[in-house]
């Protein structure tokens, strides 16, 4: 911690909601030109402090003392805040797509001139000046919709910078960035460290935490635990999973022995057109194969294709078909609908929990179900006992932790949410299984538990097709790894041959396609 | 405290779907008592009971297609049109081509089915939006009534003016009552009781806790009570009057359409549909034929109400209808269904409609003009969402969002919830303002 006062203090604070202490007494301290980590499992109450921080619960709602450059501040909502310089990023971008990077720069905050119009002159150039300080190579008119999420998120800290930040925080900010974004991000964070903008970073990807923190706190049931210094103290990604969980994970992954059968998928010449440009080809004469009882990982950054070749070839739910075929235990097949895939045996689980995997409206019962609720039906007549039964028994098995299988699956946690998807499709009793991201979003514990679960559904023998954005769970779970760039196949490896930097090469150019050994 | 909770029960074993349902009708049963006690125990007696169900069983029946289609996610404005256009095809068809009745009816269903497939193919298959679509629909539809009835009303012959102002007949000894509503009570009664039997014998089988005795006691006595009261006032009126064979098509319909809605694969879907079509698309749902169907089966109903109004009226007018679809979405909206679909229910919905139906009539009753009831329906409208709306925010007890939160909560055995009715998705959908989703 630096020698001089810190920017931030913030003491015992404590903030209840009704029947809940979502904070216990929690103090934190961020030095001048810092980045401080917060880590924490989900639910343990890291967002509610920042949201402390930034007034979003106003001064009054909670105890405790915020002591920002040397004097108490009371802010009494958003605005308060980021008038003294604390800007807040949530992981959601609240940018407007319609708009343009200028535009979303100033909204809100727009020059006038004179004569009281906003001055697009002055604010194209300040947004020119800003764009070049985050390093975003982009025109300021360009809409936002037209830039990539790596790029938007770079916006965001252009309109912090507008603002006069002083303290940036940011929520889970690589989330949904590939690799080479989040680096760029980290790097900008660590520039802006030296020129008087300290930063608190909220994430769970552990290895850019240890990369990039000066100093971490970590935050267990509303409490916080500890602070430790990155350089003094010697962290690394175990050291803080031990904090944040109360325990040692001897290993991230559990144990497996792999009992790898015949081939039983085989996806040939896979061809697909982009769902608008009909000269873009999403998918580029893409074949694979899956064996019984194996996790065939894809590897890829995020745009390569790899969730555009997922969906395709479920029941061609992206783009346009054009030309390829599908091999299931040696007849070829016809995915043409969802509904077919689902009678052949896939099932697929969506990167994207909220938005294309569950029916937030809906209870945790029914969603088991809704991907084949033949099953439990008489003439389309649902047997809601059953339904009860098959609820409960998921709910035993997969360890959804709930009051009630009758509960909404709005209430539940992420890591739940994401058992609930993993029961929904393991009833339609598959024989292959794409899991997108399986993990996203989930904290270490849960995480756990849902390689546990991959691991078993192999186990059974059903093939596992596993697409993830991190790379030390693609090498921790899969059997054998293919890489994708630009929608086509570049590499394979078995477990043996995969190393992180040989993936990586494959994941950036498709100068030479290597197999597996 | 054990006491309190186990009174609690009689709304429902720790089941706040129950409790919520328990909820809405008794704000049903407030406004009927408010009314009974202001009109000096005009509102409860038989002459005015048989004339509210057979003056609202068509907008009724219209909330129950409604619920489906805002369920889905869409709206319909063009019913009240199709009601008129199906009502003067129909007559016109009986008038000029000596078409019986029976089959008229039938014909009728048939002109609504086709409507229905247009506008469907139309919502579902081209992409536009049901707004949009119905929009056009309520225009068209209402110039081709006045088209083909050249503005004129036209007669309907006795046997088809049952459906809208007929009554059972009377058969059997002489017992002061009408006999067949007097079996219709019986066999509700038996339901209920049978009902509460076999959902203890459930809950006991799956282990899930179970209210004492006494308190299942108080809810048959309470639910029965209401039934006989009903039955008797339903029966025991003018001799030749009996309860309306419209409102028994109405029931008819409620049953049949709960069932739908809440035990098959095609009302989880519609569910579904609305509530995420993304997601309900990639676990094998083909959101196009549930759109096409929910909106097809909305103009079928609204041209059994349009049949049902020319009977009442005894001839088709160019008026008919007028207005219908806004009484109709009104009734969706106070029984707790969400603007941005996928919540709803048609119980909830039926009882939506009650309540603006006695509120109408009892205004009436009471000698307010068609402006006041106007002017009172709007603001019931618009508080009873807003009360359910704050309610949600403050996390509390939602009176009309009953059926917001969870839509299988009506009569089921098994669709209990623990949760609060609190469900804030249910609640951001409540407050989005636009009137359909697309």
């Amino acid at each position: 911690m630096s020698a001089t006062a810190p920017i931030l203090q913030m003491d015992s604070i404590t903030k209840e909601f009704p029947g809940v202490k979502a904070l216990a007494d929690v103090s934190l301290s961020v030095g001048i030109d810092e980045i401080h980590a917060i880590c924490g499992e989900n639910g343990a109450g890291k967002s509610t402090l920042m949201k402390v921080l930034s007034g979003v619960y106003p001064y009054g709602s909670y105890s405790g003392t915020i002591t920002y450059r040397g004097e108490e501040v009371r802010f009494k909502d958003i605005r308060a805040s980021e008038a003294a310089g604390i800007v807040i990023i949530h992981q959601e971008l609240a940018l407007i797509p319609e708009l343009s990077i200028t535009e979303n720069i100033f909204l809100g905050n727009e020059p006038t001139t004179r004569f009281g119009s906003i001055d697009w002159k002055g604010a194209q150039r300040e947004a020119r000046e800003l764009l070049a300080r985050v390093g975003l190579d982009e025109d300021p008119d360009t809409l936002i919709k037209d830039i990539g999420v790596g790029k938007q998120q770079l916006v965001e800290i252009a309109k912090a910078l507008s603002k006069r930040v002083k303290l940036l925080i940011l929520d889970e900010p690589t989330a949904a960035l590939n690799e080479s974004d989040s680096q760029h991000l980290l790097d900008l964070l660590r520039g802006l460290k030296g020129k008087g903008v300290s930063s608190i970073i909220i994430s769970h990807k552990l290895n850019e935490i240890e990369q990039v923190a000066d100093s971490i706190t970590i935050i267990r049931d509303g409490r916080a635990i500890e602070t430790l210094n990155v350089v003094r103290d010697g962290v690394n990604e175990d050291r803080i999973i031990r904090g944040m969980v109360g325990r040692s994970l001897q290993s991230r992954f559990p144990d497996r022995v792999p009992e790898i059968g015949e081939v039983f998928f085989e996806v040939n010449g896979w061809t697909v057109q982009h769902p608008v440009s009909a000269e873009r080809m999403v998918c580029k004469n893409e074949s694979f194969t899956v064996r019984r009882g194996e996790i065939v990982g894809l590897a890829g950054l995020v745009g390569a294709g790899r969730t555009e070749l997922a969906m395709s070839l479920f029941g061609r739910s992206y783009g346009a078909y054009r030309s390829g075929t599908i091999v299931k235990d040696g007849k070829q097949v016809q995915l043409r609908t969802v509904h077919e895939a689902i009678d052949n045996g896939l099932a697929y689980v969506s990167e994207d929990r909220k938005a294309l995997g569950l029916n937030l409206l809906d209870d945790i019962k029914r969603s088991i179900v809704s991907a084949k609720p033949e099953r439990i039906s008489r003439a389309n007549v649902v047997d809601e006992y059953r339904e009860h039964d098959v609820a409960e028994e998921y709910r035993r098995k997969l360890r959804i932790k709930t009051a009630s299988v009758e509960s909404g699956v709005d209430t539940l946690s992420g890591g739940n949410q994401q058992k609930v998807v993993l029961a929904k499709w393991m009833f339609t009793e598959p024989d292959l299984l794409i899991l997108d991201e399986p993990t996203r979003g989930i904290d270490v514990g849960a995480k756990f538990e849902i390689y546990g679960i991959i691991q078993e559904l192999a186990a059974q023998g059903k093939g596992i097709v596993l697409i993830s954005s991190e790379l030390p769970e693609l090498l921790g779970l899969s059997d054998r790894i293919y890489t994708i760039f630009e929608g086509a196949i570049t590499g394979e490896y078995s477990a043996a041959t995969a190393t992180p930097e040989a993936l990586m090469k494959s994941m950036t150019s498709s100068a030479q396609k290597v197999t597996a050994a | 405290m054990s006491g309190i909770s186990d009174l609690k029960k009689i709304f429902g074993t720790g089941n706040t779907s129950k409790l919520r349902q328990f909820g809405i009708l008794f704000s049903l049963i407030l406004i009927v008592a408010l009314f009974q006690w202001l009109t000096g125990g005009l509102t409860l007696s038989s002459t005015n009971l048989i004339a509210v169900v057979s003056q609202y069983s068509y907008i009724l029946i219209l909330a129950i297609g409604m619920v489906m289609v805002i369920i889905a996610g869409h709206i319909d404005l063009s019913v009240g049109s199709v009601a008129a256009i199906t009502g003067v095809v129909v007559a016109r068809a009986m008038a000029e081509f000596n078409l019986p009745w029976p089959l008229a009816i039938v014909f009728g269903i048939v002109v609504g089915a086709a409507i229905g497939a247009g506008q469907g193919f139309w919502v579902a298959y081209v992409g536009v939006p049901a707004f949009i679509v119905t929009l056009a629909g309520m225009m068209l539809f209402r110039g081709g009534q006045v088209f083909i009835g050249n503005g004129n009303t036209v007669p309907v012959p006795d046997g088809f003016r049952a459906i809208g102002s007929g009554f059972l007949p009377e058969v059997g000894p002489e017992t002061g009552y009408n006999n067949l509503t007097l079996l219709i009570g019986l066999i509700a009664i038996v339901t209920i009781i049978w009902r509460e039997l076999r959902s203890r014998a459930v809950q006991r089988q799956m282990g899930s806790e179970i209210a004492p005795a006494w308190v299942a006691g108080i809810r048959v006595a309470l639910l029965v009570g209401i039934v006989v009261v009903a039955t008797l006032l339903f029966a025991g009126g003018r001799v030749g009057t009996s309860f309306p064979i419209s409102g028994l098509i109405l029931v008819v319909l409620v049953i049949v359409y709960s069932f739908i809605t809440r035990r098959t694969v095609f009302g989880r879907h519609v569910y579904a549909v609305g509530g995420n079509s993304r997601a309900a698309e990639l676990s094998g749902v083909n959101s196009k034929r549930i759109n096409f169907f929910v909106m097809m089966n909305m103009s079928i109903l609204a041209a059994l109400a349009g049949m049902i109004y020319v009977a009442r009226a005894g001839a088709s007018g160019p008026n008919d209808g007028t207005g219908w679809e806004l009484d109709a979405i009104a009734s969706v909206f106070i029984g707790g269904a969400a603007v941005a679909g996928g919540v709803g229910t048609v119980i909830g919905s039926i009882i939506g409609g009650l309540v603006m139906a006695f509120l109408n009539n009892g205004l009436q009753l009471m000698g307010a003009g068609a402006d006041t009831v106007q002017i009172v329906k709007g603001l019931v409208l618009l508080v009873a969402v807003a009360i359910d709306v704050y309610n949600k925010k403050q996390n509390r007890f939602s009176i009309i969002g009953i059926f917001t939160s969870k839509r299988g909560g009506n009569a089921s055995v098994a669709a209990t919830t623990p949760t609060s009715g609190a469900a804030p998705s249910a609640t951001a959908s409540a407050e989005t303002g636009a009137p359909a989703k697309d």
